[in-house]
This record gives C-alpha cells, structure tokens and sequence, in this order.
C-alpha cells in the first residue's frame, strides 16, 4: 500500500512537470503546425539560468525563477522571429525537424561552453524543503508544490483559451488560419504570443522539475523524445489531452522503474506504440 | 585530409548550353568518384584508414535513409535501429563460429531487412507527427531491448573480441584495416550500383511518385503502402550491412550502433548532402565526418554548436544540401547578372 502510494506521489509530480513542459509544445504543434524539437532545450536553458541566479548571484528563489524564465524568454524570441516563422504551417515536417534538432545541438553546446558538463542543482527555499505529514503519511513538500504548479497551469491554460479574447482568436487560429487572418486576426503576433507562452512553460517546467530530471547537457536530447511522445499521446493542441497523457506517462514510467528497475522505458515505449495505433490522433485531440 | 571525391553536382538546364549528360553517364560518373574518392583516399591517408572505414559503414546508413527520406519521403529519426541490428547479427555469427566476412555482411544485412519490414510495418500506419514518434519509439525500444538481452548484445559493455577470417579464405585482415576498408569500399560501390540502378527502374519511380504526393499515386491506384514496406525493407538492408562492416571492421559493436542519437547524426550527414540523391548522400557523410574528425578533436561540445548551426544554415540557404550548392551559386550569379543587366 506505501509502495503504491509511493509510485502514486512520484508519477503524479512527475507527470506534472511533463505536462507542464509539454503543453507549450503541445499548443505550438496544434496552432502553428510544426514540430519543435528545441522544446526541451529551452526548459534546459531556463534551468541552467535559475541555477546560476540562484548559486553564481545569490538572488533568492522566488526573485531567480521568474528572472530565468523571462531570460529564457527573450533570448528565445529573437529565434522566433529569425528560424521559427520560416517553418510554421506543418508543410514540410523534414525541414523542421532538421531546423529544431540543429537548434537544440547549438543550445548543448553554447550551455556546456557557458556553464560546464556538471549537473546544475537548482536549490530549494527553506519554505519547499522538508516533508508535511498528511496524518497517514508524510510528503516532500516540493512534491506537493510541483503537483500544484501543474494543476494551476492546467487551469490557468484552460481559462485562458476558453475565456479569454485571446483564447478566442488562438482557437480560431487553429481551426482555420487562413480565415481568422482575413477576418483581422493578426496571426503573426498570435503566434509570437504562443511561442514566448510555451518558452515561458517550459522554463518553468525544466526549473522546477529539476529534482526528477537534473539539468545536464544532455538534458535537451534525453527528455526530447519523452515530451514529443506526451504531445503525440494526448493530441496536438489538447489540454486535457497533454494532462492525462503526461500522467499515463509519468505512471508508466515510475511504475516500471519501481517495480521492475531496468526494464521501465522498455515499457515506456511498448506502451507508447501500442497507443499510438490505437489512436493516432491522440487521445483527446481537437478535430480540426 | 580528405580527398573531397565530389560526385558531379547534376547542372541546372539554362546554365550552359550545352546539352545535359544522359543519365546512365552521370550514375557511371557518381560511382567512378566514389571508387576514386575511396581508392585516393586510401593512398593519401593511410594512418586513418579507421576513420575512413566509418565513413564507408556510415554511408551505408545514410544511404539507406536516403531511401526513405528523399526518395519515399517517409520522415524517420530511427533508422539506426536496423544498422544495430545488423552490427549484432553479424557480431554473434561471428562468435557462433563463422569466420567468413561475407557471410557476416550477408546475415546483417538479412537481419536489418528484417528489422526494416517489422518496423515499417509499425510506422506507416500513422502519419504526420504520430509516425515520426513512432519512429523515435521503435529505435528507443530497439535500444532498450539490446540494453538488456545481454547475452546476446553484451548489454552496455557491448560485443567484443570479434575476429572475422580472410575475405573469401583470401584477404586477410590486417594491423592497419587496409583489407578492411577496401572490403567494406567494394561493397558500397556494389551496393551504389544496384540502388542507382533501382532508384531509376518503373519501381523507383513510383517510390518518388509516392514521395511527391502518395494521395496522388493512391488515386491513380498505386499501391502505396506495401511500395512502402518494401522501400523500408531494402532500406533496413542496406542499413544492417553498414552495420556488419562496422562490426567487423571495429571488431566491437556497442550500444552506440542501435542509437537515436546515431539516427539524428545519419539524418544532418543526409540532409548536408542533400536528400534525394545516393551520391549526395556519400559525399554529406564524408564531409560531415571528416569535419568531425578535426573539429571534435578539440572539444566535442564545441562540435556540436559548429553542426547545430550548419543545420540551420543548410536547412536555409540550401534546401537541397551541399550537392545542389554550385547549382544554387549559378543561380545567385544569374540573378546578380540579370540585376547588372538592367
């Protein structure tokens, strides 16, 4: 039963730092069409820049993590505007995947350069250190708080999309670019808007799942195949859909690497081709 | 450093007036500076006959993902899994007892087609981003599973102590892998030649066809999906001999062989050539690794930010790899001379 609840605690955070992570690409394939495989170095940068805050410049917690993902933010932007926009529109899935995949080699080497092959600690305030008992068990706070980050992310996205003008022209956008251009919409800053939105999560993601996925290197290419399954589990564009695939991803995995160590992402991607043929467009999707 | 045997980049119609070679000529020409390329090669570096003999085995991977992304436009990042899969069958043949390095390259290369139908038979139900995760999801898998049948992989520490016989009870292997890389360069020339030779056959055509536009050959009532499978099991072919000859060439095979990285790198060594051409392929995957050879000397991550960029750079300014630069160049140069002109 411990074991169980256990796994449970694990796979629930973990799932959330995946979903928090993955949504942003999640909402940029189903928008914007194309598929991002930098997405994970820019989680990898915010850490890398919160971690520096935080042990190079001593900025406290709270004051370093919105400061790395606003850096993450604007250094990602001009890239945006230069690389991104030329591949947008889904036409022409080779072009970028080279693009991205190139991107994120140049992001490995510039943070190795920059900060060094080691593993980045980002560390914890007094407030998230520790562990809260719950009366039948006790918990590690982070756990707690990253379960929570994910939930608020969840439903901050969803009220955005469905409640905000915002949202309004972002659907309309997606169900029919070229028509919510004509009609006024200006597509080009919408899709400016989503891409610092998904850089912002997914610096956020990268920052605060740093306990369960360290940042290294390496940490772009690792975690890039886990994020691009998420997306293509739930559904591009899909919320509930990215929420319930990175908690069916998180389960999975943590499961296996309790239970049977070693053969967990044997699993993971079993799983993984399985449902990909069962539902090619993804769980949840949005039909365009 | 490397001779750069640089098959002859096919010129554009207006640039010259002289009528264009036929095709037959310009195949003989391609697999004429491959030979060439590899037999100076030979001569000129004879201290890195090593590296050289990646090259070849890695061009054999390149070649056969060429097959599927320019020629069947089928997008895939794990086309390693059918390289490892040859470097495995041909390493455990070999310590079954058969000494024959042909045999090795045969039962690779049987296996990666294998290997190639199984997957392709997977990946192409889906489309779009599904298919070019399941791609990833098949390579990981394959990775996984060699991770851990380690009596027949060696799990992480890998196979080692290969020790394949003369070539034909003739050839033998030598210190320096002269033997080696001459076995491993008649053997892509071979394979260039057949693959030229099918590329340009009413089946080849078809494949390019389904390539441009498969609802298009579906309508015509092409069968695109079994053409498919068969791209992929040929492709797997060709990808399970690079890997026999690796295996038998570096007499260890490790995990690195049935890699996603090992796919992506095979992918930037294409696309530098340009995808849609054999010959490109060869030449991406020379350029891409000798420029490793020197660069990452100094420092490997330093490397990787010298490949990111020139992806980004190619995937720009020369959508169709280096292969199509001079035509590209021609093309700027009419464009500034007709800007002149006015």
């Amino acid at each position: 039963m411990d074991t169980a609840l256990g796994i449970g605690i694990d796979a629930l955070a973990y799932g959330m730092i995946l979903f928090t992570i993955s949504i942003g690409l999640s909402v940029m394939m189903g928008l914007m069409r194309v598929v991002n495989l930098a997405h994970g170095a820019f989680a990898m940068v915010g850490g890398y820049l919160a971690s520096y805050a935080i042990r190079q410049i001593g900025l406290p917690y709270g004051v370093a993590v919105p400061l790395a993902i606003l850096a993450t933010v604007v250094i990602a932007l001009p890239l945006e505007v230069l690389l991104f926009r030329r591949i947008y529109g889904g036409a022409e899935p080779l072009k970028q995947v080279l693009m991205t995949i190139g991107i994120t080699f140049a992001v490995i080497g510039v943070m190795n350069a920059v900060f060094g092959p080691t593993i980045k600690p980002i560390p914890l305030p007094e407030a998230l250190r520790g562990t809260v008992d719950l009366g039948f068990r006790t918990m590690a706070i982070h756990r707690l708080a990253v379960i929570g980050a994910g939930l608020a992310v969840a439903l901050g996205l969803w009220l955005l999309i469905e409640k905000t003008a915002f949202g309004v022209r972002l659907r309309a956008a997606v169900d029919n670019p070229g028509m919510a251009a004509a009609l006024g919409i200006r597509t080009e800053r919408l899709y400016l808007a989503t891409f610092a939105l998904a850089v912002a999560l997914a610096a956020f993601g990268g920052i605060a799942g740093a306990e369960l996925m360290p940042i290294e290197p390496t940490y772009a290419l690792k975690y890039m195949v886990t994020f691009l399954v998420v997306v293509s589990i739930g559904g591009a564009g899909s919320i509930g859909g990215a929420l319930a695939a990175a908690i069916v991803v998180g389960l999975v995995d943590t499961a296996g690497r309790y239970l049977m160590p070693g053969l967990g992402t044997f699993f993971t991607y079993l799983a993984v081709i399985l449902i990909v043929h069962l539902a090619p467009n993804g769980l949840l999707a949005r039909t365009r | 450093m490397l001779s750069s045997g640089t098959p002859t980049a096919p010129a554009p119609p207006t640039a010259t007036m002289s009528p264009r070679p036929s095709r037959i000529v310009r195949d003989l020409a391609g697999l004429t500076a491959v030979a060439v390329a590899g037999i100076a090669g030979f001569y000129l570096f004879p201290n890195d006959l090593g590296l050289l003999t990646r090259m070849v085995s890695a061009a054999f991977l390149v070649v056969s993902l060429d097959l599927l992304v320019g020629y069947a436009g089928v997008a895939t990042l794990g086309q390693a899994a059918m390289f490892g899969l040859g470097a495995y069958a041909a390493a455990n043949t070999n310590l079954a007892g058969v000494q024959e390095p042909l045999v090795m390259v045969l039962i690779g290369g049987l296996a990666g087609a294998l290997g190639g139908l199984v997957s392709g038979a997977i990946v192409l139900r889906a489309h779009g981003l599904p298919r070019l995760v399941l791609t990833i999801a098949v390579v990981q898998l394959a990775h996984e599973a060699a991770n851990k049948l380690s009596a027949w992989t060696g799990g992480s520490d890998g196979l080692s102590g290969l020790e394949p016989g003369p070539v034909l009870g003739l050839f033998r292997f030598d210190l320096y892998g002269r033997t080696g890389f001459l076995f491993s360069l008649v053997l892509l020339v071979i394979t260039l030649a057949v693959l030229v030779r099918l590329t340009r056959s009413p089946f080849g055509l078809k494949v390019r066809a389904i390539g441009r536009d498969p609802g298009r050959v579906r309508t015509m009532g092409g069968a695109v999906l079994p053409t498919l499978l068969v791209v992929y099991t040929i492709a797997g072919l060709v990808a399970g001999m690079g890997g026999a000859l690796e295996a038998i060439a570096a007499g260890v095979v490790g995990l690195d062989a049935i890699s996603f990285e090992r796919s992506a790198t095979a992918l930037v060594m294409l696309v530098l050539g340009g995808a849609g051409s054999l010959f490109g392929a060869v030449l991406g995957t020379v350029v891409f690794m000798g420029f490793e050879h020197i660069v990452s000397a100094s420092n490997p991550f330093h490397w990787l930010i010298v490949v990111g960029v020139m992806l980004v750079a190619v995937v720009l300014f020369l959508p169709r790899g280096l292969g199509s630069a001079a035509a590209e160049l021609q093309r700027l140069a009419r464009i500034a001379g007709l800007g002149g002109a006015r």
